[in-house]
């Protein structure tokens, strides 16, 4: 596929991992936000093309893994009811709540449904106007405007039976909340391209210039994780830290300027708990006054629910950067993607996952 | 969960601006997305399309850019093991 394969060249990964061997001089801590970009570090051994004094680091931008287990578990509430058709992307339905999945509510007979577009919910709730359709909102920036169409356009269309459960999250002040701990190690960012094709990364000049600490927004592909790999190890051996952007065939300074009108006028932002992290400020995306009528939380009397995280599960701390999935005790034994503990053990992008298939025998 | 392909514009309905569609190709698997973001993208662009939207148009010369670096690397280090 066009500018897609090109950006997979064996030989040319080779040529860009040369030059990280030549300029690295000294040890460096390198976080890739992103779980897409985990994945594919995983998958195609690019950590094990970098020297040794190269650390890549597997941060939280995976929304799946983050996604609190009270939201969960409000999911798997409103799933099993049964004037409801839940609607769902695929890789929300095997992340466990307290006591079950999605996929299991289905199985015992709640109408759970795989959408690809949250704009296929819309048009489900109006072709089944006496069913409540309910969409699960999650994902970072990326996703926000898909999800902020599909309010906007219930709204226009009056549906009264479409509703949201939202867990939107943010990418800045995620950042912002790992670089002000005192336990971060992370020197550089690999900042997430397609979070940036929408939002541009204006937000990013602020971040660097506070933590001095050089932030790449990234592509996908092999050749371009290991660009910006290189570009931070750059910066970081010529004592530098600004934004550059390696992603420049997908992604402007400004970003994608109509996507965000309507995301603004959808959303507002709100705090947001991050599953395995905590609450942190200021990071997520709630529907605004306006559109609170969708919002399947008030919809369905469900605000106010805490739960705990099971303990035994390490998820922060890797989510963090503090620890690798090979050093959870439970790692590939009692958590498994067919059984996780976790969420970072569900998704295909959740570190746990992406270690469990690509890493096991390492 | 931010997987993004890039697929070629090969068609486009709709006039008004919220609920333009195209269909896009993706090495010959065709499917809609929303253009509703991409205001200014015309048949035969190349769009990274996300959930059923497309998000951004491909800049073609921007996607060269990393050839053309990988290029100078390798003329810097030929100079460098002729120098030797």
């Amino acid at each position: 596929m066009k500018f897609l394969d090109e950006y997979r060249d064996a030989e040319l990964a080779q040529k860009f991992a040369r030059e990280i061997h030549r300029l690295t001089t000294k040890p460096w801590t390198i976080m890739e936000v992103c779980g897409g970009q985990t994945h594919a570090i995983v998958k195609f051994g690019i950590d094990e093309l970098l020297p040794k004094q190269i650390e890549l680091i597997h941060g939280p931008g995976c929304p799946v893994c983050v996604t609190p287990l009270e939201v969960i578990d409000k999911a798997l509430e409103i799933a099993a009811r049964p004037e409801v058709v839940f609607t769902s992307f695929g890789d929300m339905l095997r992340v466990p709540g307290s006591t079950t999945d999605l996929l299991s509510v289905k199985a015992k007979g709640g109408d759970v449904r795989i959408v690809y577009s949250p704009l296929d919910a819309v048009k489900l709730a109006e072709e089944n106007p006496a069913k409540e359709i309910v969409f699960f909102g999650v994902g970072f920036e990326t996703t926000a405007p898909a999800t902020a169409m599909a309010v906007y356009q219930a709204a226009q269309k009056k549906l009264k039976n479409f509703s949201m459960l939202i867990s939107h999250v943010l990418v800045p002040p995620a950042i912002e909340a790992l670089m002000s701990s005192p336990n971060c190690r992370v020197q550089g960012f690999l900042a997430a391209g397609h979070v940036c094709a929408v939002m541009g990364y204006e937000e990013y000049f602020p971040l660097v210039k506070k933590y001095r600490v050089p932030i790449v927004v990234t592509g996908f592909e092999p050749l371009d994780i290991l660009h910006g790999i290189l570009m931070v190890v750059q910066q970081l051996e010529s004592g530098r830290a600004e934004v550059e952007n390696q992603y420049a065939r997908a992604v402007t300074r400004a970003g994608n300027q109509p996507a965000q009108a309507l995301v603004k006028k959808v959303f507002q932002v709100v705090p947001r708990k991050w599953r395995g992290v905590g609450e942190i400020p200021q990071s997520g995306l709630g529907l605004a006054g306006e559109y609170a009528a969708f919002d399947a939380d008030k919809k369905f009397g469900l605000t106010d629910r805490r739960v705990d995280e099971p303990a035994e599960c390490i998820a922060g701390l890797i989510l963090q950067g503090l620890k690798k999935p090979h050093e959870c005790p439970a790692f590939g034994t009692k958590c498994t993607p067919e059984h996780p503990l976790g969420a970072t053990m569900v998704s295909s992008e959740g570190a746990c996952a992406a270690y469990y298939r690509y890493r096991r025998h390492a | 969960m931010c997987l993004a392909i890039p697929g070629k514009v090969v068609s486009i309905s709709g006039d008004d601006a919220l609920t333009r569609m195209g269909k896009i190709d993706f090495s010959g698997v065709i499917k809609q997305a929303s253009l509703a973001y991409v205001p200014e993208v015309v048949v035969g662009d190349y769009v990274i399309v996300h959930v059923g939207f497309a998000l951004s148009k491909v800049d073609e010369d921007e996607a060269q850019k990393v050839f053309g670096y990988l290029k100078q690397i390798g003329e810097l280090g030929e100079l460098e093991a002729g120098e030797k």
